[in-house]
This record gives C-alpha cells, sequence and structure tokens, in this order.
C-alpha cells in the first residue's frame, strides 16, 4: 500500500474517441502542495472531478491511500471557483456542514469550527449569512468548510480565478498558511473528531491539489507543478519547485521565480499553441 | 474623421479650439424599465385602490345606474353589516375557509413531494411530466358534473374539484423550484459527506422552499376561486352559495358585499403567504 494520492493510467472520455484525459499517472505523497496547469480545454477541472469521485473514469483509476476512489466523500475536501456556500447557512453552520453529516458530537462541532473561523480571519463573521461577505471571504469559507472535515486530500479548483488581483495574492497568501498550520488527516489514520493542531508539522500538513490557469500563482503555491497538455491529456511536465520555503510575496520578484516561472509559461504557451494548431487541421 | 486628421496633423489646431457647435450629440438612447421615487410609488398605489373606488361612488351618486344594477357603496356597507349581524356571513366565510383548508392542503399535501421527486429523481421526471402536462390543461370546472356524479353533492366533491385545479400546476411549479438548486452545491455536499437524504433535506429543500411558498402563493388565488365555483354550482352554505341566495331575491347589494369580501380574503391569504416567504426565504434577497 501507497500512502497519500495515486493515479494510474486514468482516462476520460466525454465523447466517445475524444478523450480529455488519455493515460495520465501521477502520484502524490502526503503532506504535498501540488499545483496543475494547462491550457483551457486540457481538462484540469475534470482531472480534479475524477480524484473527487464526482465523475467515474472512462478506464484506470485513483487510489487513496491504496483503495479506489468510488465515490465523492469527505476525505477529499473540494472547493470551486465560485464559493458554493449554503446561502440560508451562516458562515459557522456553513462550516458546520460536513461535520453535521459525519455525526460529529456538537460540543466538538462548535469548538472545531470556532477554531478554523480564527484559523481564516473570520471569527467575527460567524453569525453572518454569505451574501454577506466579499468574495475573498466567502472562499475562506469554503476552504474552512471542506478543512473542517480532516480531508486526506484537499483539492482546489481554481479558488481564486474569479477574484479581482489584490485579494487573489491575499488568499494565496492566506492557503500557504493554512497548509503551513491546519493539521489534517494526510496519513488517513487519524479519527475525524482529532484536533486541527496549529502549527503543523510537516508530516501532519494537508495535501493539495490546486488546478489554476494562472502560472504564476502555479509556481508561488506549488511545491510541484504539473504542466498538462490538452492533446492527448496528458501530463507533459512534472516539474519540482525548488524556491525557500516559507514563501512570501517578495519571492514573486526573485530572479529564480521568474525564471521558473518564465519556462512553465513556455511550456503552456507551447500546448496552447500546439492544441491551437490541431484544432485548425 | 475630420477632427482627428485636423488636430493630429498639428497644423492649424489651436490649443484653445472649442468643439464646433454643429458636431452631433453623443447617442441616447433610453434603457426599457424605469423607477419612480418611493413617494410617488405610495401615491400610485393609494390611486390604484381608491381611483375605482371613487368612480364607483361617483357613478352611483350621480344616478346614473339603476340601484338595482349597480348599488351605492353605503348600500353595500349596509348589506354586509346586516348579513354579518344575522350571523349568516360568518357561517358561510367559516364553510368556504374549511374547503380551501382541505382542498388546499391536501393538494399541497400530495404536489409537494411529487414535485420534489420530479426535480430530482431522474426518473421520476420523464414518468410523470408528460402525464401532468395533458391533465393540467383540463380546465378543472369541466370536471363538476363528473365529481357530483362520483362523489355526490357533499363535501368530497368540492374538495376533489380545488384538489384537480391545484395539484398539476402545483406539482409542475415545486418541481420547477427544486431543480433551481445549483448543482455545485450538491456535489460539494456530497464531497462533505451527506447522503442523498440528507442532501435531500438539508440543502434541496431549504434550498426550494421559498420558491415552493411562491408556488402555493400563485396556487391558492386559483384554490380560492375554485371554492366560490364550486358553491356557486352546489351548496348549501359558503359565500358562493350565498350569492346564488341573493341573486334569487335581485339583492346585488348583497352580491356586491359577497365580492367585497372575498377579495379581502384573497388578499389576507397573499399577504400572510407572502410574509410567510419573506421569513423563510430572507437569505435568498
Amino acid at each position: 500500500m501507497t500512502a497519500g494520492l495515486r493515479i494510474e493510467s486514468l482516462t476520460k472520455e466525454f465523447v466517445p474517441g475524444r478523450p480529455v484525459l488519455d493515460g495520465v499517472d501521477v502520484a502524490v505523497g502526503p503532506g504535498e502542495f501540488v499545483c496543475v496547469v494547462g491550457a483551457s480545454g486540457s481538462g484540469k477541472s475534470t482531472l480534479l472531478s475524477l480524484i473527487a469521485g464526482l465523475t467515474r473514469p472512462t478506464s484506470g483509476r485513483v487510489l487513496l491511500d491504496g483503495h479506489e476512489v468510488l465515490g465523492p466523500g469527505p476525505d477529499r475536501g473540494l472547493v470551486f471557483q465560485t464559493a458554493s456556500l449554503y446561502p440560508w447557512r451562516t458562515v459557522a453552520r456553513n462550516v458546520a456542514f460536513g461535520l453535521e453529516a459525519l455525526g460529529v458530537p456538537r460540543a466538538v462541532r462548535q469548538e472545531r469550527v470556532a477554531w478554523l473561523l480564527d484559523e481564516v480571519g473570520l471569527g467575527h463573521l460567524a453569525g453572518a449569512l454569505p451574501g454577506r461577505l466579499s468574495g475573498g471571504q466567502q472562499q475562506r469559507v469554503s476552504i474552512a468548510r471542506a478543512l473542517a472535515c480532516a480531508p486526506r486530500v484537499l483539492l482546489l479548483d481554481e479558488p481564486f480565478g474569479a477574484l479581482d488581483v489584490q485579494t487573489k495574492e491575499d488568499m494565496q497568501v492566506f492557503i500557504r498558511q493554512v497548509w503551513q498550520d491546519v493539521a489534517t488527516d494526510p496519513a488517513g489514520d487519524a479519527p475525524v473528531t482529532a484536533p486541527l493542531t496549529s502549527p503543523a508539522g510537516p508530516e501532519r500538513r494537508s495535501t493539495v491539489v490546486m488546478v489554476t490557469h494562472d502560472v504564476e500563482e502555479a509556481v508561488f503555491l506549488g511545491r510541484r507543478v504539473l504542466v498538462l497538455s490538452s492533446d492527448p491529456g496528458r501530463i507533459s511536465q512534472d516539474i519540482d519547485i525548488d524556491l525557500p520555503e516559507p514563501r512570501t510575496l517578495e519571492i514573486k520578484r526573485s530572479p529564480a521565480f521568474l525564471e521558473i516561472k518564465a519556462a512553465v509559461e513556455d511550456l503552456v504557451r507551447a500546448e496552447h499553441r500546439a492544441h491551437q494548431a490541431r484544432l485548425a487541421s | 474623421m475630420v477632427t482627428t486628421s485636423s488636430t493630429q496633423g498639428g497644423a492649424v489646431a489651436p490649443p484653445t479650439a472649442v468643439p464646433r457647435p454643429s458636431a452631433a450629440p453623443p447617442a441616447r438612447v433610453r434603457l426599457l424599465t424605469t423607477t419612480v421615487p418611493a413617494r410617488t410609488a405610495w401615491i400610485l398605489r393609494a390611486v390604484s385602490i381608491l381611483g375605482p373606488l371613487a368612480a364607483w361612488w361617483a357613478l352611483s351618486a350621480a344616478g346614473a345606474v339603476d340601484p338595482a344594477f349597480l348599488p351605492s357603496p353605503a348600500a353595500v356597507w349596509t348589506a354586509g353589516i346586516d348579513m354579518a349581524r344575522s350571523g349568516e356571513l360568518p357561517s358561510d366565510l367559516l364553510a368556504s375557509l374549511g374547503r380551501i383548508g382541505a382542498g388546499f392542503g391536501l393538494a399541497v399535501l400530495i404536489s409537494v413531494p411529487v414535485g420534489f421527486a420530479m426535480g430530482t429523481l431522474g426518473w421520476a421526471q420523464p414518468l410523470l411530466e408528460p402525464a401532468i402536462g395533458i391533465l393540467r390543461y383540463l380546465p378543472a370546472s369541466a370536471f363538476i358534473p363528473l365529481l357530483i356524479i362520483w362523489l355526490g353533492i357533499g363535501e368530497p366533491s368540492k374538495i376533489a374539484l380545488l384538489v384537480l385545479g391545484v395539484v398539476f400546476f402545483n406539482t409542475l411549479m415545486t418541481a420547477d423550484a427544486v431543480r433551481q438548486v445549483p448543482h455545485r452545491l450538491l456535489e460539494v455536499s456530497a464531497t462533505l459527506g451527506a447522503g442523498r437524504w440528507r442532501v435531500a433535506t438539508h440543502v434541496v429543500l431549504p434550498h426550494a422552499l421559498p420558491g415552493v411558498i411562491d408556488a402555493m402563493r400563485v396556487n391558492a388565488a386559483a384554490a380560492w376561486n375554485f371554492v366560490v365555483v364550486a358553491e356557486l354550482v352546489a351548496a348549501t352554505s359558503g359565500l358562493g352559495y350565498r350569492i346564488t341566495r341573493a341573486q334569487r331575491f335581485l339583492q346585488t347589494d348583497r352580491i356586491f358585499a359577497i365580492l367585497v369580501l372575498i377579495g379581502v380574503i384573497g388578499l389576507t391569504i397573499d399577504v400572510a403567504l407572502r410574509l410567510l416567504r419573506g421569513r423563510v426565504g430572507r437569505w435568498a434577497r
């Protein structure tokens, strides 16, 4: 049994004969922060949806700690680009939703929700309805809600894609901090009620798989960046991002960062051009 | 074209040049929707109610129409008070309200679960929609003779008419409200560990509830119409029955009084459901 996430020759066709993903192989170890970039239409979101179990693969499989993923579940928390909060529930009750479904006792639930809201900086808005929150705040709630169930993997589908540039940077720093701080359950052996301590040791950090079309974001956040090509839908590059930790926004101006970013951008651009050329022919 | 070339040419255009008055003014296209200030809106609301009332009063006061056809507001008021004092009106009102309570209540009890199933379960929609789509175009009033043959002239045929008149529309409208729940919300709920039953009760139901109440509000108006229709045809009590009685003695003032009461009750039901929707759906605004 291998700990972490394993994707084995994963293929997905929505239209027969035209695979969006075509034999994707990748392994993500516990506590990794992986970003997936690719041109639009490269099946990034489909990959995430397959890991979440919301879509079934045409062939191949997704394994979490050696067990095949057959459907969605709270061990793989998912955050979409547009916050999908329950508009009639307060912020605190949104975060509590998964814990309620898991049957976690009220006292534990309240303690964890309060702790998480503090961690994401929204303690003062616990009683507010989501409609009153800004886009960035809503995404913080979505992330807290996914983390509340102590997932083994946190799946982020362009979570900051709809935010303005300044908020987006704030959120990038924020998600890095969360990854540092919040001990979820990457090994999958703790009871769901185990405290999400802060700061988390490297062995209890959440495993994050984040999809984005923003190369700068991917290089800044990811310790590893996967470039997805569109025809065929495969991982064309697997790049370790060797930048100093913890990452601060200043890194974005360092020559090392700019160099990696330019290289990845070239790769994505080449993929995009090739895809356009194939579409035209 | 002319302006750009002259300024870019730079040879003639002085810095103090003013736009030439002969230039066409900027285009101006009006938006379709308009708004009025809150004060004006309230004045218009008052006119909406008081205008027709004033016209009625003026028409009867001028003596232009025979009072046997169009009684004056004062006469209608007196007739209403008379009927209320004699106890006829309260007992008829209760009879009608009892029928709408039973008939509309039954229709809601049937249509909300069925509509919920249609909006959520893949097989329920193709199984039920064609049949309901046809049935709702059959006018419920046309079933009155059949219902009387089947169920007699007692309460069951009246309640059945109400159910028939409301249940199909309310089912389809409930299904629509249920389908409005964003797919993303259902997916996210599953990734948070909520099973189908939990999603139905904790996600779909609260999200659809304001829409379901809206559907009920629309159909309550239809139900209130059907009560009176049922009572006009065959009844020994109720507001509709009281109208047929008054007709026999040419008591137009009484008919008017009952019509006003029917309108007021209908409005009350509407306002009550509106308030309920406002409370339940505070998040939706």
